[in-house]
């Protein structure tokens, strides 16, 4: 196996979500790898699971061996990447929101300003920002 | 500020709302943001522009405005917004800061302040997402028993789940209590000053405000950089820490220890229950969560948890959570002679369910107390025997003060300032321009701090801080005194304006903050901020002076001098000393 595929077999993994406080580090930072500062290309989620003194969902991609969000897609705009998981061609993609309807985990966020979905890299960046453990990269087994 | 461009031109919108018409517009005001940064700078401002300076506070006169600032959603622990009106407790300007989500929330739906004007005539809700502003009816949430429930059930029917603010007041805020706060995200809140009195006048039940957008910034590799620098210094710094571990409770065992935690009304200082309400005792007993504000990685915001055995029914039990705080132990904890944790955990409940600042409440519950001890009031004043230590009284008194049932409780409903005036024990009565006392009895800089801060507030300029600074060191004159708490709250208006959390001060210095503001196209060196703070604490004075601010008035309650501060008996004639050197700065400064 060559280096630059083992750096390609990871993929973004919830380890507890008891452990977040809801800061929402982790979504500026994804958000910031793509563009600016706020929040309009985050792909994690993070919201309270009814209430915050309940704790918070954070959704992130599952990196699916056979994902929803492809199946639907009516272009084949979202390709599967090796590690699971899917990446977006934007060139195809049409913006009919099917992707973010089939997801059962709503973890195809939106991209408001090209209306097409913001699709998770698993580039890890987001875990550098999460100081209380609940992100890693995890390595799949190809 | 010729040259300068807002890079995000959505901060610079000021969203108007008319209660009365229901109606709303948007004004573009980039060069507000640009000159002052934001939130406090902006708000004095559009406060000065919309708010006449006769209005009552509790007619629809009065105006709200709501501030954040150009850090807000781009850097961490730039997690407040501000709000200004007419205090109706004071009856002078009124500030209060909160956290949660509404900071960043208001930025993501696109503004960088929202200006409230007039009243409704029947309640409503106001829900602004996507451009627009919604004005729902509230009438069926009006008289709801408890504000946390107006959260649940507003969670339901808003849009943009985990990226809005949901702000609301409760029972206290629609009978005008002029102590009522607004509650946002359940345990965060505008507590000081009585923002939840301004709302219910103006039927005003809640705000919920959302949504979702980038933020240009004009460096972006640079402005990458230097979050990372930042956010690394944030959650490696060992004051953040503290923050973190035990929260602002942590102050509880040390301020004891020194002997500056205001007992059973400052008749003592220093509680025998210290330890059973500890910081340390709450984490080990009651802590069920740490959650923090959107976009701070402290999370220094704790929940207890309140576990109650059903008394007719074995095996049944009720499960409830509850935020707790330095102030709110120290208001309705030491301040009242509470030493039951689980007690004072349901009195901090109760008076979160109605939506009264927690402060005020217990200064006003304690001055009650001693009121009533003393036989300047009757049972058929108070209705009850208040008793230090005795928690099921006050949170029966919490409700009184709500509900009103008689000329006194109408009366503790404006504050303690008014109440003493009645019937008497002003001697007694710990308030500073009308705004009851925080939690620090360290000392002059604490009192002085409290009485000459712009807000009364003791985040105003610290000066509980500058206190435990001396202790064991020689006190600085009432002077320098003077001149240290005026400089720290000058430099307070640029972290105020920014809106950044005050824990983060540390980290948030001078070269920081003008270092943060590059990559942002804003350049202000250390100099220039520092005079910007100084301008804001000026114009700030100013509108104060416009809406009867007495400088000759600033007086404290005699009780400051009876009781020992660490620093023992603190003399009338220093505190006396440095009010005259504040009054001679003021003019000197307003002159200039």
């Amino acid at each position: 196996m060559s280096v630059a595929a083992e750096v390609r077999l990871k993929r973004l993994v919830v380890v507890d979500q008891d452990l977040c406080v809801g800061c929402m580090s982790c979504m500026f930072a994804c958000s910031r790898r793509y563009v600016d500062a706020g929040l309009g290309y985050t792909a994690i989620y993070v919201r309270s699971a009814g209430g915050v003194e309940k704790g918070f969902s954070v959704i992130v991609c599952r990196a699916c061996k056979n994902p929803s969000c492809a199946k639907v897609c009516p272009t084949d705009a979202l390709v599967l990447r090796r590690g699971g998981g899917v990446i977006l061609n934007p060139n195809l993609c049409i913006g009919c929101g099917n992707c973010r309807a089939a997801c059962p985990f709503g973890a195809v966020q939106w991209n408001i300003y090209i209306n097409k979905p913001v699709i998770c890299a698993h580039c890890g960046y987001c875990v550098d920002f999460c100081p209380f453990g609940v992100l890693a990269l995890e390595e799949v087994d190809s | 500020m010729d040259g300068y461009r807002l890079v995000d031109e959505a901060l610079g919108r000021v969203l108007y709302i008319d209660l009365r018409r229901k109606t709303y517009w948007v004004r573009s005001r980039p060069e507000l943001f640009l000159k002052f940064l934001g939130g406090v700078g902006v708000a004095t401002q559009l406060l000065k522009e919309e708010l006449s300076p006769d209005a009552d506070p509790l007619s629809p006169d009065n105006v709200v405005v709501l501030a954040i600032g150009v850090l807000t959603g781009v850097y961490p622990t730039a997690s407040k917004v501000v709000a200004m009106f007419r205090s109706p407790l004071t009856g002078n300007l009124g500030e209060s800061h909160a956290g949660g989500r509404a900071p960043v929330a208001m930025r993501m739906a696109g503004f960088g302040a929202i200006v409230i004007k007039g009243a409704s005539e029947t309640p409503i809700y106001l829900s602004i997402h996507d451009g627009v502003v919604e004005f729902k009816d509230a009438s069926a949430l009006w008289g709801v028993r408890s504000s946390l429930t107006i959260g649940k059930v507003l969670r339901e029917r808003e849009p943009w789940p985990g990226m809005r603010s949901i702000m609301r007041i409760g029972r206290a805020g629609e009978r005008m209590v002029r102590y009522a706060s607004v509650i946002l995200e359940t345990y965060r809140h505008f507590g000081r000053l009585g923002l939840g009195a301004v709302w219910g006048s103006k039927k005003l039940k809640a705000v919920v405000v959302g949504g979702k957008r980038t933020i240009p910034v004009a460096d972006v590799s640079t402005y990458r950089r230097f979050y990372k620098e930042l956010f690394d210094e944030i959650t490696k710094s060992s004051v953040m820490q503290k923050y973190h571990d035990l929260g602002t409770p942590v102050n509880v065992l040390p301020l004891n220890k020194i002997g500056g935690l205001p007992t059973r009304n400052l008749t003592s200082n220093s509680f025998e229950g210290a330890e059973e309400i500890s910081g340390e005792a709450f984490a080990e007993y009651s802590l069920a969560r740490r959650v923090a504000c959107a976009h701070c990685p402290v999370a220094c915001i704790h929940i207890a948890v309140i576990r109650e055995r059903y008394p007719h029914e074995k095996y049944f039990y009720t499960t409830r959570y509850i935020g707790y705080d330095y102030e709110p132990i120290y208001a309705l904890g030491s301040m009242l002679g509470i030493k039951d944790r689980e007690g004072l955990l349901r009195l901090i409940e109760e008076v979160d369910v109605v939506g009264l600042d927690a402060m005020s409440t217990g200064v006003a519950l304690a001055w009650t107390t001693e009121a009533f001890k003393k036989g300047m009031l009757s049972e058929s004043d108070t209705l009850l025997k208040p008793e230090w230590g005795d928690w099921r009284t006050y949170i029966n008194m919490v409700k009184h003060i709500v509900n009103q049932p008689n000329d006194f409780y109408r009366i503790l409903a404006s504050g303690v300032e008014k109440a003493s005036k009645v019937y008497g024990g002003s001697e007694f009565a710990l308030t500073y321009g009308g705004n009851e006392m925080p939690g620090y009895h360290t000392g002059p800089g604490a009192h002085i701090g409290f009485l000459i801060g712009l807000r009364h507030s003791h985040l105003d300029n610290a000066g509980y801080s500058t206190d435990q600074k001396y202790i064991g060191k020689e006190y600085p004159s009432p002077q320098s005194l003077i001149e240290e708490l005026v400089e720290e709250e000058v430099w307070r208006q640029i972290l105020s304006s920014l809106v950044v959390c005050f824990f983060s001060r540390g980290v948030y210095k001078p070269s920081a903050v003008s270092k943060a503001l590059e990559p942002l196209g804003i350049r202000l060196s250390e100099e220039e901020l520092r005079k910007l703070g100084m301008e804001i604490y000026r114009e700030k004075l100013k509108l104060k002076i416009r809406l009867g601010y007495r400088l000759e008035e600033l007086k404290p309650p005699k009780r400051v001098f009876e009781t020992p501060s660490p620093f023992g008996i603190i003399g009338e004639e220093y505190f006396n000393e440095a009010l005259q050197h504040y009054r001679e700065k003021v003019l000197q400064l307003l002159s200039t």
